[in-house]
């Protein structure tokens, strides 16, 4: 007994590890088998050519990912936070968006980022340290990687309330996704999101990704209950999905997307997932979790699954499969030479952007740096 | 004497002080499995329990806000908060709660807790994981405010700050983590240097050169290359940056009859502002020079690949040490 159950022992009201068996309490379209499950809330109509069209984005992400991290290793990249074992999280709930829905990230987003038509190349500019994020946000709807935790969440329920505002709420409406993780929830941010979104029944939809750890730290260190179950307290439905099946993860955000297009308000939705690898590259998971962990969520990998299925089901034959390895391969490679090749900013470049309007102190200082650099360069002659 | 790097330095400073007082806590995220992100409270958990050294919920206004209870229940928390962009949300819990019990109570009630933040840039991170938020603190009435600069400074200053009766801000510069110097583990703490005194680093005649946390190291070396070249610096660590050691800076300035203040955190607002008008108003007529401020740019923190140009590296103290010659 830790110091945190001090005379909570005897208590039973809450379960101690974040929820009941997740078999009973998770909404589940594909078994980690392969299998295609039906529920009666959340059918799904989807083609075979659909779900090659998931597959294929769930390998290329994971490449990409791939790829990332060994840019990371080899010195590229400062940093990078692997989205690993989250594929089906981030691809079944970005491709439920539609082309005016909004998207707020945090900087673990890379299969959203894909789903939104982000160049992959772009979040390496991130990584390396050559931006802040630097892309258009509406370009694609997809606003810049927040690594504040939680913060988004707000701009995220802001923004639904603009559009409120804007009368782009009802038939062919608009809504907003949030995307947080488990350890985002105890932040006070995120709960005032929820408070908000709420009493003005804002068009957003609070995607979390749980994926058990908050860096070193378990679910059971930020949530008694299961995480979904919070939304019931502020007053709009939650639901927990599968965060590993990407059918149920689609099927569950487009439901829950419709409902706060259509004036409803917002959905929480809990992705129950696992982060297959480190926080981020600075990270050493074996510090803190056992091995035998990752090896039971192996087994419910979000990507296999759909290949047994595609298998079994004979909806892709082994020429869909080897011209998928050649396009990640190629994906792969296209991103490393992008890396490679991306320029180091110009070091005046760090006083632009800053304000709308010139500013006299800030220019001052440019230019100040700038004459100090010519000095530099006239040593060098 | 044993070689330590400063972040294992912290790491013995906090063991002395849990071993000495039970009422001392640890509490931040990933501060106990883990031991910090970057290592500084690696293994206590392990000796002194998870009662004593809390991984606490991703909250750091929940971090900051509980501590000032367990201060008002009689324990000594020390809290870390992950990166110095973080320390915001607890913004609010620090400077309406925690600067200000001492003053609302009459006195009736102290509240030391110890909020340890990594600060500065230099290590190639992410957005909010380079900032110096120090001056938003030194502006705050109430609030101890110290930077380290080395580990045997960093092995005491902790301890001292834990056993302060108000609440500290201790910062931490997270660039220097991994310097490794002699510290004195044996001993006690009765010969340190008081939390509130400036140490002089190197002593000389010429310019007086004021600095605290990561630029202490680079400041040195720029006296030493200064040195080669005629010129004398007399470098001092500032230690407090609230109170500040005005004795020690009026007495050097007084002196050289001149003075650069470096900090990385941007100048305009910044703590060598503060000092450089303190300066000019006790030092005015032996000053040879208008006291010059060396920092970062009034812009946000750079991307990673600009921080060199960002960060005021020893050619930009120089050029500044240079400059005071030219008046």
């Amino acid at each position: 007994m830790t110091v945190n159950d001090a005379g909570r022992a005897a208590s039973a009201d809450f379960p101690r590890h974040g929820g009941q068996p997740e078999s009973a309490e998770f909404i589940q379209l594909l078994t980690p088998e392969g299998e295609r499950v039906d529920h009666p809330d959340y059918p799904l109509e989807i083609s075979a050519e659909e779900i090659r069209a998931l597959y294929r984005d769930l390998v290329l992400v994971r490449r990409i990912d791939f790829e990332a991290i060994a840019l990371q290793r080899q010195g590229e990249l400062g940093i990078w936070a692997s989205l690993l074992g989250q594929e089906a999280a981030q691809v079944g709930s970005g491709r439920a968006l539609g082309p005016r829905d909004m998207a707020f990230p945090t900087y673990r987003e890379h299969g959203v980022a894909w789903c939104r038509g982000l160049d992959p190349a772009k979040l390496l500019e991130l990584y390396r340290g050559v931006s802040h994020g630097g892309w258009d946000p509406k370009e694609h709807n997809f606003h810049l990687y927040t690594i504040v935790i939680g913060s988004q969440t707000l701009h995220a329920t802001g923004y639904a309330m603009g559009i409120q505002r804007d009368g782009a709420v009802g038939e062919d409406g608009e809504a907003v996704i949030a995307y947080f993780g488990d350890g985002a929830t105890s932040q006070g941010d995120v709960n005032e999101a929820f408070i908000w979104a709420s009493v003005t029944n804002a068009p957003v939809v609070f995607f979390c990704q749980n994926n058990q750890w908050a860096i070193s730290e378990p679910l059971e260190r930020q949530s008694r209950v299961p995480l979904y179950r919070r939304a019931h307290g502020f007053g709009f439905p939650g639901v927990r999905v599968d965060g590993n099946d990407v059918l149920a993860c689609l099927a569950v955000t487009r439901k829950a997307m419709q409902a706060a297009r259509e004036g409803q308000g917002p959905t929480l939705i809990e992705a129950f997932t696992y982060r297959m690898g480190a926080h981020t590259t600075t990270d050493d998971p074996t510090r803190y979790r056992l091995a035998a962990e990752l090896e039971t969520w192996k087994l419910k990998d979000p990507i296999e699954r759909v290949k047994a299925y595609l298998v079994r089901s004979q909806a892709a034959d082994e020429q869909f499969f080897t011209d998928l390895d050649a396009e990640a391969a190629e994906v792969g490679a296209r991103i490393r030479k992008a890396c490679l090749q991306m320029p180091d900013p110009s070091p005046l470049s760090m006083f632009d952007n800053v304000y709308a309007e010139p500013n006299p102190l800030l220019e001052a200082e440019r230019d100040q740096y700038a004459a100090y650099l010519e000095t530099f360069e006239e040593a060098v002659r | 004497m044993t070689r330590l790097t400063l972040s294992k330095a912290l790491n013995e400073g906090l063991r002395k002080a849990l071993e000495s007082d039970p009422k001392v806590l640890i509490m931040g995220e990933d501060v106990g499995k883990l031991g910090g992100v970057f290592r500084v409270t690696d293994g206590l958990q392990k000796d002194f329990g998870e009662a004593r050294v809390v991984d606490t919920p991703l909250a750091e206004s929940g971090i900051v806000g509980t501590a000032i209870g367990l201060a008002l229940r009689g324990y000594r928390p020390v809290c870390e908060i992950q990166f110095d962009g973080f320390v915001f949300p607890a913004f609010d819990q620090i400077t309406t709660q925690l600067a200000k019990m001492r003053f609302r109570s009459l006195g009736h009630l102290s509240l030391p807790v110890v909020v340890r933040i990594p600060c500065g840039g230099g290590i190639g991170a992410v957005e909010h994981h380079s900032e110096s938020p120090e001056a938003l603190f030194t502006h705050t009435g109430g609030l101890r405010v110290v930077a380290c600069g080395d580990p045997a400074d960093a092995y005491a200053m902790i301890q001292l700050a834990i056993s302060c009766d108000d609440p500290v801000i201790f910062f931490e510069p997270k660039r220097r983590y991994w310097d490794r110097a002699e510290v004195d583990t044996a001993g006690g703490l009765a010969a340190a240097l008081p939390l509130g005194q400036a140490r002089t680093v190197i002593s000389g005649t010429d310019v007086t050169l004021l600095c605290y946390g990561p630029m202490v190291r680079t400041c040195a070396a720029a006296a030493v290359a200064a040195g080669n070249e005629g010129r004398s610096l007399e470098v001092i660590d500032l230690r407090s940056l609230s109170p500040l050691d005005t004795g020690t800076i009026f007495e050097s300035v007084r002196r050289t009859g001149r003075c650069v203040v470096a900090h990385e955190a941007p100048v305009t607002g910044g703590l060598g502002a503060e000092i450089a008008a303190r300066i000019t108003e006790e030092c005015f007529y032996q000053l040879e020079a208008p006291v010059l401020r060396v920092g970062g740019f009034s812009a946000p923190y750079p991307p990673s690949r600009l921080e060199e140009h960002y960060l005021p590296d020893l050619d930009r103290v120089l050029d500044a040490v240079d400059r005071t010659f030219g008046y």
